[in-house]
This record gives structure tokens, C-alpha cells and sequence, in this order.
């Protein structure tokens, strides 16, 4: 090992792990929960692990078991995961600016596992100034993937042979408390708690209102413009993110 | 397993795209700076809108009474949790346990 990594990588690697873990006390249940559903829905253990190795995205995942089962056209299949997924470009391009320094495999692996767990994670520790290594980052995300992947296959082997409830222990629980812990994180200011709480409700009256797969980008996109028009000085939350 | 290498291929390309494309397409060039703040909110605003929902319709619907939605109930206290300890650990383990407790007494 020490002939092909330097200490230094290791060392980081290590804290990238560390930093997965509420990450993976999240996923375990979920992808547990996944693999469960794939055993019944006939896709099956490899079916299970295929998912969560080439598409990891929780969400979709599970739609898309439900669409496989019912015999939707991949072409609608490819449309939902598509609009389900489009956030992440919103996460993507806002984490852009702090990734210049990663070379082109290291943006490729590191886009490859975000996720809005570690997108979260990830934005408050470039936030606070942390400035974390390519390695620890990536580090995080292939630990939260594996942990994602492991738990997936574990669901799909207990599912085929006996009945699972995750809401045991409160394990399904975990990713909202996560998503509590990642907005309380981000949220810096009174006004920053005025455009989450707006974020929260447009988001809701559109999801209530039918706006299907698009209540989440409309509302982050109406409420990052509203947040972007009442900065006082503009140009001086800029100047904060560049230094 | 055959008939799923199509679609699992199709969903690997459709999810990967819109995480991959802005990071090699924004962060090599120098962005203006009304952009740079604007993206500064995605965050918050993401994070929020995703919650929002998670919190408020379970099932779909909107419910705010504690018998029909204890998420959202179990929240306000996980809230002051993150709030006072900024840590994500704490926060999911204390979140797993209120739940877990709401459940044995109701």
C-alpha cells in the first residue's frame, strides 16, 4: 500500500471516511429499503446492485422500480430519473466554482457520487473554509457510495427470504434528520432563514399544486433569484466566496 | 437481468449529465460575479426545497396535526439539536432516537 499511496493520501482518505459517516448511517436503511423493494419488484439481487453502482440516486431509484415493474418505455423511464435528477445540476454548478483545482479525472469521479447528502456536507465544509483536499473529498463520496451499494445488496438478499420494516428503530428517519442537519448548516444569516423558509413553502405549494418533478428546481430556482436581489451590497457575497 | 441493461444504462446516462456537465463546463473559467452569488444560494434553497415536503405531505398530502405527521412534529426539537451542536452525526442519531421513542409512546 505505502508503495503506491503516500501517508499523506491515506491520512486523507481516513478523514474523508470519517466525514461519510452520518452520510452512511443514512444510506444504510435506505438502500436497505431499496434492495428490499428490488427483491420483490423482480429485479432482483444483481438488479439491485447494477442501480446502485451506475445510477446511485436514492429517489430514483425507487421510481424507477416502480416504472420498470409496470412496464413503462425506457424512454419515459429516462425522462423521470432525468427531471428527478435535474437538481443536481443546480448542486453541481454551485460547488463548480471551489473545483478549478481538481484535475479532469478527479471532476469526472467526484461528479459521479454527488449526491445532495454530500453535496450538502461537501458545501458547508468548502463554506467554512475547511478547503478539503480532492482526496478527502472523494474519499467521502466513494465511502457513501459503497456504504449505498452495500446496504442495496444486503435489503435484496434479506428480501427475497423474510419481511423487513425500516421504520424499526426509527431508521427511516435518518435522511430527514440529515436534510434538518444540512439546511441548519447552510443557513447563515436571518435573511438566509427567510429565503430557506420561502424555499420550503414554494416548494411545497408546488408539489401540492402538481407541479410533478419540477417543484424542486422552480422553487430553488425563484428563491436563489430572490436571494440573489436582496443582498444589500451586491458583489460583496461574491467577493466573500471567491476569497 | 438482460431486458435492465438497457434502462440501467439510459438512467446512469441521464443522472450522470446534468452532475458531471456544470463542474467541467464552470470551474475552470471565471465566472461573473453575479452568478457566483447566485449559485451561492443553491444550498440553501435546494436543501430547503427538498425538505419542505419531506416535513409537510407525508403520503402526499399536506398534514400538520401530531397524529398524522410525527416527522414533522419530531423535527422542531432535531431542528434545535442542529441548531446548537452544527453537527451531523449528533443530529441523525438523536433524530433516529425521538422517533424511535415518539413511536413506543404513541
Amino acid at each position: 500500500m505505502t508503495t503506491i499511496f503516500s501517508q499523506e493520501t491515506i491520512s486523507e482518505f481516513r478523514r474523508g471516511a470519517a466525514g461519510a459517516v452520518p452520510i452512511i448511517m443514512g444510506y444504510i436503511p435506505i438502500g436497505f429499503a431499496f434492495g428490499v423493494l428490488a427483491a420483490e419488484s423482480g429485479i432482483g439481487l444483481a438488479g439491485a446492485v447494477a442501480m446502485s453502482v451506475f445510477v446511485y440516486a436514492g429517489s430514483s431509484q425507487f421510481i424507477a422500480l416502480g416504472l420498470i415493474e409496470s412496464g413503462a418505455a425506457v424512454s419515459a423511464l429516462g425522462l423521470t430519473v432525468f427531471l428527478v435528477n435535474l437538481r443536481h445540476m443546480l448542486m453541481s454548478a454551485s460547488l463548480a466554482p471551489y473545483l478549478g483545482r481538481f484535475k479532469g479525472w478527479q471532476q469526472a469521479l467526484f461528479s459521479y457520487e454527488l449526491t445532495d447528502e454530500s453535496f450538502g456536507v461537501h458545501s458547508a465544509a468548502l463554506r467554512s473554509r475547511i478547503n478539503p483536499s480532492p482526496t478527502r473529498m472523494i474519499s467521502l463520496n466513494m465511502c457513501a457510495q459503497l456504504s449505498w451499494v452495500g446496504s442495496s445488496a444486503a435489503g435484496a438478499w434479506v428480501g427475497s427470504r423474510l419481511f423487513f420494516d425500516t421504520a424499526v428503530f426509527g431508521l427511516d428517519y435518518a435522511l430527514p434528520a440529515m436534510f434538518i442537519a444540512l439546511l441548519v448548516l447552510q443557513v447563515e444569516s436571518r435573511r438566509h432563514l427567510c429565503i430557506a423558509l420561502l424555499a420550503a413553502a414554494l416548494s411545497v405549494t408546488l408539489y401540492l399544486a402538481g407541479a410533478g418533478q419540477w417543484h424542486l428546481i422552480l422553487a430553488t430556482l425563484v428563491t436563489a433569484t430572490v436571494g440573489l436581489l436582496t443582498e444589500k451590497i451586491p458583489g460583496r457575497a461574491a467577493g466573500r466566496e471567491q476569497s | 437481468m438482460e431486458q435492465l441493461f438497457i434502462p440501467i444504462l439510459v438512467m446512469s446516462f441521464v443522472t450522470y449529465l446534468p452532475r458531471v456537465m456544470p463542474v467541467l463546463l464552470l470551474s475552470r473559467r471565471n465566472l461573473p460575479a453575479p452568478l457566483v452569488s447566485w449559485l451561492s444560494y443553491i444550498p440553501v434553497t435546494v436543501l430547503a426545497a427538498l425538505l419542505g415536503p419531506v416535513l409537510l405531505t407525508p403520503g402526499g398530502k399536506l398534514e400538520l396535526l401530531p397524529a398524522q405527521n410525527q416527522v414533522l412534529w419530531v423535527s422542531v426539537p432535531v431542528f434545535l439539536v442542529a441548531y446548537f451542536t452544527r453537527n451531523l452525526f449528533a443530529t441523525v442519531l438523536s433524530g433516529m432516537g425521538l422517533i424511535a421513542l415518539w413511536r413506543c409512546l404513541f
